[in-house]
């Protein structure tokens, strides 16, 4: 069958199983998008290519799918660098296809043309240029193929304008990828295994540290299996929430910078670490020459660069987690390991049954408040919750507790303020069952904005939480910590977000009482349409606990006591 | 820090030397030496090279260097008894006064005299890395005009090759990675 490239691209995408795909066309992306009008593929037109890189993010993470993100040549492409690079530092699977210039033009600085496979190189998985279309069938498929297998990540596919419209034949079978140096992770070393096994039957005082890897393994299950047959304690990553059940007894909380004491304290007293799907990140250990001093570790990761990258480990299995935990599963033994959860529990001491709920209204209204009572409403729903980054970030990792998978989507590797509106409109799309709410902040907000008018546009109704300060309030508190309280740029003016949504044609409303909190959650999730609740939160607020940057991971800066202007538990 | 070899096998294909090199750029590692050339496969090419680094970075590197699509294998080599050369081209200032004593030297490090002018010769010179540099020492004070020097190649010896029919499977010294108590 004979096609054009542009028609064997989309042809391609079908077969993948591709439905929707975010993007912005251009001159150089023109004859995909002529040809995209005859193919069963949505197609949601984003107000700038960033927002088309974090929707396929976003799309991706909800589901574990691969996201697909479209754009021109030129500054089409080198809008899509932020949100290429958050999906490779998050392990997320998407692919993003921009149109270049004639194959005749690369290299002349054509109108338009940007070395893109270049720029690209080291924020991607893998990257293409595909100068024919008899190159784009094995090319899309070879790149879907990389996305999502083994730790997935970013593919850019780059296809000149004449790939796209001379023709090829097109056959599916022949265009099987064949990647020689493709390889999935060895087989599970068996010394390791019992090495593995052996230490946690041997332990006395375990952790398990559940990252992004038991999501993307689909090792939930695994995991609670483990954990609950050897009675381990289960410290989440950020991006490792929604795991391990946050209301199971097992589950201790998120570890790190912003963790709290006890689960930073469990780690630092453990004797065994078992790393599952994480990468130990410097916001997770801190000072890495303390951290976990006592510890054995064990290391679970498909990724073999991950290994002894940051922590030396003492056995390390190379291995999708799912597989390597059912192996595991299969030489633990049940273990009450009640001393070390009663200890635990003594690190926590009163401050775990403290509901800031209980805390008196002052007449403020603070970030976590609002957070929590977003969870309180929202929370034994099916909602996924996507967040910017910051302060509120932080906030709802320490105040939202989700129960399922999936249902936190957050900007971890590489801090992408102005992720959350886009990643959610991403979210809601591949899961237009569920409730999406994105819990922004008004800085990362104002990076992203334009993306209302998508979701207006194309009718994709998502909840947004502007928890509003008026500062960039997570560098406001680093100068208050660490600068003096010279706040340099990061006092933070902005619009009316309410009239703002409204000239959108988005349902907004403000609030600035906590009573006001609850029933504004109420009204929006009853409305069927985007909303958008302009939260004007305490401007000076604080993020505790905190491990400042590089300390001690036991060096935390501690919550005030008592309790006055936080809404600290 | 110490000096790894490392025998890489690449897909021959448009970019993918930038793709490695810019790996060791990415990753803050130094290349001391690099050199590209075919393999005995055809469309493989062999690249071998050389970076000041402990163990724990060598590991880094070979792993990182696995997740290059276009890598088919990767080896450090440095661990075992290998064949080490590199290929020298010495310009020097020489005439008839000192061209036998210059050519005499040459003869001592077994190198040839490819070129010869009225006030000038070339060397050409293949031997492991200090052997060159040493000739080098020596001929310094005749006056060097010019040097090329390729970097290091290397062949681990005996008949263990390294074989592209295992494309895909991970090195012994990656296996190590995953078992270390």
């Amino acid at each position: 069958m004979k096609l054009t490239g542009a028609e064997i691209l989309w042809e391609c995408l079908v077969r993948e199983g591709v439905t929707d795909v975010f993007g912005y066309p251009g001159g150089a992306i023109l004859p995909a998008y002529d040809a995209m009008l005859n193919y069963p593929v949505r197609h949601t037109l984003v107000r700038h290519e960033q927002g088309a890189t974090h929707m396929a993010d976003g799309y991706a993470r909800a589901t574990g799918t691969v996201g697909v993100a479209i754009a021109t040549s030129g500054p089409g492409a080198t809008n899509m660098v932020t949100g290429i690079a958050t999906a490779m530092m998050d392990s997320s699977p998407i692919v993003c296809i921009t149109g270049q210039v004639g194959s005749r033009l690369i290299g002349t600085d054509a109108f338009q043309e940007i070395d893109i496979t270049g720029i690209t190189l080291p924020v991607t998985k893998h990257n293409y240029l595909v100068a024919s279309a008899c190159d784009v069938a094995s090319t899309v498929r070879e790149a879907f193929l990389i996305a999502k297998s083994g730790r997935p990540g970013p593919v850019l596919i780059d296809i000149t304008k004449d790939a796209q419209q001379s023709s090829a034949e097109f056959d599916w079978d022949a265009a099987t990828p064949r990647v020689p140096g493709w390889r999935t992770a060895p087989p599970l070393d068996p010394r390791a295994l019992s090495a593995a096994a052996q230490l946690i039957n041997t332990a006395r005082r375990p952790v398990i540290l559940a990252g992004h890897g038991v999501m993307i393994s689909g090792a939930e299950r695994l995991l609670r299996d483990l954990a609950e047959r050897a009675h381990i304690p289960v410290a989440t990553t950020l991006l490792g929430i929604g795991g391990f059940a946050a209301s199971h007894p097992l589950n201790v909380g998120m570890m790190g910078m912003h963790g709290e004491a006890w689960v930073n304290l469990a780690i630092q007293e453990a004797d065994l670490l078992i790393a599952c799907g994480m990468r130990f990140d410097d916001r997770v250990t801190g000072n890495v020459r303390t951290y976990a001093p006592s510890a054995r570790k064990i290391h679970i990761d498909i990724d073999a660069s991950e290994i002894n990258k940051n922590i030396p480990v003492d056995v390390a299995l190379i291995a999708d987690l799912s597989d390597a935990l059912g192996h595991l599963l299969e030489q633990v033994g049940p273990n009450d390991r009640a001393g070390w959860l009663a200890r635990i529990a003594e690190f926590k001491g009163d401050s775990a049954v403290r509901d800031i709920q209980s805390l008196p209204d002052n007449g403020h209204l603070y970030a976590a408040h609002v957070i929590n009572d977003l969870w309180r409403t929202t929370g034994s729903a099916d909602t996924i919750v996507v967040t910017d980054v910051g302060q509120h970030q932080m906030w709802e990792a320490q105040y939202y507790h989700h129960d399922r998978s999936r249902s936190l989507i957050t900007s971890g590797g590489l801090g992408t303020m102005g992720f959350a509106v886009p990643a959610a409109i991403g979210a809601k799309r591949a899961r237009p069952d569920a409730e999406v709410w994105a819990v922004v902040g008004d800085g990362g907000f104002q990076m992203t904005m334009c993306e209302l008018a998508t979701a207006v546009q194309d009718g994709i109704n998502i909840k947004i939480a502007v928890i509003n300060n008026g500062f960039l309030g997570m560098v406001r508190q680093w100068q208050e910590f660490f600068y003096g309280r010279r706040y340099a740029a990061t006092p933070l003016s902005g619009p009316d977000f309410v009239a703002l949504a409204r000239s959108f044609g988005i349902d907004a409303r403000a609030v600035t009482a906590r009573g006001a909190v609850v029933p504004a959650i109420e009204a929006a999730r009853a409305l069927d349409a985007p909303t958008l609740i302009d939260f004007r939160v305490e401007q000076e607020d604080t993020v505790y606990p905190m491990v400042p940057a590089g300390a001690d991971l036991h060096a935390m800066i501690r919550r005030p006591n008592p309790i006055v202007e936080t809404a600290a538990d | 820090m110490t000096l790894h070899t490392f025998v890489i096998y690449v897909e021959d294909r448009p970019g993918v030397l930038n793709r490695v090199s810019s790996l060791f750029r990415r990753r803050a590692f130094n290349i001391e030496s690099l050199s590209v050339g075919h393999s005995e496969t055809p469309g493989v090419s062999r690249m071998t090279v050389v970076v000041a680094t402990d163990a724990g970075g060598a590991a880094r590197i070979g792993a990182h260097l696995w997740k290059v699509v276009h890598v088919v294998r990767v080896e450090d080599i440095s661990e075992q008894p290998a064949i080490v050369r590199e290929l020298a081209l010495i310009k020097l200032a020489a005439d008839h006064a000192n061209r036998a004593a210059v050519m005499q030297l040459a003869h001592v490090f077994h190198a040839r005299v490819v070129d010869v002018a009225v006030d000038s010769l070339v060397i050409e010179i293949c031997a492991p890395e200090d052997k060159v540099s040493r000739l080098m020492d020596v001929l310094r004070p005749y006056g060097i005009i010019e040097t090329v020097r390729t970097g290091r190649v290397a062949m681990a010896r005996g008949s263990s090759a390294p074989s592209l029919a295992g494309l895909g499977e991970m090195t012994a010294a990656q296996e190590g990675l995953s078992y270390s108590v």
